[in-house]
């Protein structure tokens, strides 16, 4: 008996009560399309997850400000040791794991080119670093700004897709000068596509300065509303404000010189220059935890905190941040798969259910069979062929459910989903298998038949 | 060499603690081309005789020899084949596979030939034995769509697919009245004279018996009278019970 004609058999067979083989399969075809929802869903979310963690940059690692228990009560002494620029150079220097390190001062302002306006996401005030540590190097256009610029303070910037996008309208910006609080920045460069991060913030809206232009000429002057992050981050807005007032806005250079001298003049802990947060690379994922070792001791002894007392800062790593993430994902995935499978099982149960009533009704059939010259193996192979083609209809049906409820996820829910021919080939696999386990028992049964009792059955 | 010989055969029923013996000691031969009836009242053991002549069915004890074989020991397998080369069957209530075409019942025993045919072929062969039955224009019809004639034709059709020399039939027209009967039955004579193919059908009307060639009579699982070559009798009722006594058991 050929392979190809037990099909066919068996299809004839299944034709002969369509109605019932739809119902039969039922379960298989849910169990399948939940299977197959699942992981497409699952898979897209950990792409989306993995993408947006290369996009924050490989082996980030996250310094703010504040105490460690900055649940609002502990908001005390040591939160008025904030992050300084001196702490940022201290880092590159004296921690061995760490790649690079940059400083992040942060402002919120309305940007005007023209007779545009927008206020971007993100202004962010900092060094050349902050590209390498992002993998932010590659610009779309123009250049990046030098060390020289952050001494100097001088007023370039670099400018996201978005903002480009939404001020310049296909004109390059390259050269041109763009309004920030009513000082004049000329683009420099403008950054590469990023897309959105983790939390789905959009991060080709953002502008890059040097931090100084930032913290001297544009939140200096104008902290008390707009910058935003200063202000809830640390309680360090009067002494900047007092700074602001030392160094007005205009005058540039000012800051290596006399944060040395008063440095030296105030060995109390108050931090002139504070910045919002330190971003730092370390220099491969194994050395993370070292790296956050090191800048945890050199950050306790730079801000002189003892055993015991509450630290100033927060040192967080991205990956740790990712992993969970990925790692509830993965579990929710493994959850739905669980509930899946238990469907499977219940899909299978009712094939075997229907072919144990198909065999016994067609107990004559098989005699028949048997009299014209089935053999035993043969009338096993016909009701496994039948039960496992039930499965596999099921299966088909499923995975176009299943592709078809994923997509419609991704429509209407902007979900990012995945297909996965490793998930279809599962899927076939795991339909194919119901159909041989459940459908054996019957099979066996009915193989087992003797002719003459099958054949007076009635 | 005999076709069929049987020697001796028994066969007895377990039923929980008691025996019931069905045959005691059947023995007789068939030869080639032979078209026999096979006659006893009911329950007088034709069905299980004629199950263990096809081999569906084994015997308690006794010989069997086809064409020089003892089959009697076969394994299930092994009778399967013999069944799907050299018998073919006919059952009282035809056995016809619901919701499927005339042709393809037809052609269903060639899926478990050895020599796997393809389906062209198989159909084709499958529509030449319905004309040979007188159903060339009735072949997609479902046996729900056929009358008990056409169906029963349609069972012979299928029993003779695979060109078996020998095609047994238990109660073929028990199920048909007279008229269909006579359809049936012609078709076997003339399966019998033109393709030479030996007949073994179980009956207990002597109105059909007359039809064979060669009459068996069966009484309580012995043979009574089984010597009938070559005559179509003219007895018209049953056996009488005190003439045939005493030729029990005969074998030509
Ligand atoms: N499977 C069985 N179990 C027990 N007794 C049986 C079985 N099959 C047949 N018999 C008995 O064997 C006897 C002969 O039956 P059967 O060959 O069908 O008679 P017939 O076909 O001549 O009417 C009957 O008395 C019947 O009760
Ligand atoms: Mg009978």
């Amino acid at each position: 008996m050929k392979a190809y004609r037990s099909i066919l058999t068996a299809l004839k067979a299944l034709r002969r009560n369509p109605m019932r083989a739809m119902l039969t399969t039922l379960g298989i075809v849910i169990g399948i399309a939940a299977v197959i929802a699942m992981m497409e869903i699952g898979a897209g979310s950990a792409e989306a997850i993995k993408k947006s963690i290369s996009s924050m940059g490989a082996n980030v690692i996250l310094i703010l400000p504040g105490t460690a228990s900055s649940g609002g009560v502990s908001f005390g002494a040591g939160s008025v040791m904030t992050l300084t620029p001196k702490d940022c150079e201290a880092i590159a220097r004296e921690c061995p794991a760490i790649r690079n390190v940059a400083p992040i001062v942060r402002a919120r302002a309305q940007i005007v080119y023209g007779g545009r306006n927008w206020v971007p996401s993100s202004i962010s005030g900092t060094t050349p670093a902050f590209l390498a540590i992002r993998d932010w190097t590659d610009l779309a256009e123009g250049e990046s700004f030098s060390e020289r610029d952050i001494l100097n303070a001088n007023k370039v910037c670099l400018l996201g897709q978005t903002i480009v996008r939404e001020l310049f309208q296909g004109e390059s910006p390259i050269g041109k000068a763009i309004r920030l609080k009513n000082i004049s920045f000329k683009v420099i460069g403008v950054l590469s596509r990023k897309g959105a991060n983790m939390v789905g913030m959009d991060q080709d809206d953002t502008i890059l300065a040097p931090w100084t232009t930032i913290k001297y000429r544009v939140s200096g002057s104008t902290l008390g509303n707009v910058n935003q992050s200063s202000t809830s981050s640390s309680t360090s807005g009067t002494t900047v404000n007092t700074l602001s007032n030392l160094y007005p806005g205009d005058e540039s250079g000012l800051y290596p010189a006399t944060s040395d001298v008063q440095q030296a003049d105030n060995p109390m802990p108050v931090r002139f220059e504070t910045v919002d947060q330190i971003l730092a690379a370390a220099n491969s994922t194994e050395e993370i935890p070292m790296a956050i070792n090191q800048i945890t001791e050199l950050l306790h002894e730079r801000h002189h905190i003892r055993p015991g007392e509450d630290d100033d800062f927060n040192v967080r790593d991205m990956t740790e941040m990712s992993k969970t993430i990925s790692d509830t994902t993965a579990l929710m995935t493994k959850l739905l798969l669980c509930v899946a499978m238990i469907s499977l099982v219940v899909g299978g149960v009712g094939i075997m259910n229907i072919m144990l009533v198909s065999v016994t009704e067609r107990t004559r059939e098989i005699g028949l069979r048997m009299a014209v010259g089935a053999r035993g193996r043969d009338i096993l192979r016909q009701f496994l062929v039948e039960s496992v083609a039930l499965c596999l209809v099921g299966g088909a049906l499923g995975i176009l459910l299943g592709h078809g409820g994923s997509m419609l996820v991704r429509m209407l829910l902007h979900w990012p989903i995945k297909t996965s021919p490793m998930a279809i080939a599962a899927a076939v696999l795991v339909s194919g298998s119901v159909g041989i386990t459940f459908g054996f028992y019957p099979a066996w049964k009915a193989s087992r038949l003797n002719p003459i009792e099958a054949l007076r059955y009635e | 060499m005999e076709l069929i010989e049987i020697r001796n055969i028994t066969k007895s029923y377990n039923l929980g603690d008691i025996t019931v013996p069905v045959l005691n000691g059947v023995s007789f031969q068939v030869s080639h081309k032979e078209l026999i009836a096979l006659m006893g009242a009911s329950g007088s053991g034709k069905s299980t005789l004629m199950n263990i002549l096809g081999c569906l069915d084994q015997p308690t004890s006794g010989e069997y020899w086809i064409e020089g074989e003892e089959v009697s020991r076969f394994s299930a397998d092994q009778r399967a084949v013999l069944r799907n080369q050299k018998f073919g069957f006919v059952f009282q209530n035809f056995n016809l596979l619901p919701r499927t075409s005339a042709l393809e019942n037809v052609a269903m025993p060639l899926t478990y030939t050895q020599d796997h045919l393809s389906d062209r072929i198989a159909r084709k062969r499958a529509a030449k034995m319905l004309d040979r039955v007188g159903l060339g224009d009735r072949m997609g019809h479902e046996p729900s769509q056929l009358s008990g004639g056409q169906q029963q034709r349609v069972a012979i059709a299928r029993a003779l697919i695979n060109r078996p020399p020998i095609l047994f039939a238990d109660e073929p027209t028990g199920n048909l009245d007279s008229k269909t009967s006579d359809e049936v039955l012609k078709v076997f004579q003339q399966l019998n004279e033109e393709d030479g193919v030996t007949i073994i059908m179980v009956t207990h009307d002597a109105y059909v018996a007359r039809h064979a060639r060669r009459i068996i009579r069966i009484r309580d699982g012995v043979i009574v009278d089984g010597d009938d070559t070559e005559r179509q009798s003219p007895k018209a009722t049953q056996e009488d019970p005190g003439a045939s006594a005493a030729e029990t058991g005969g074998a030509r």
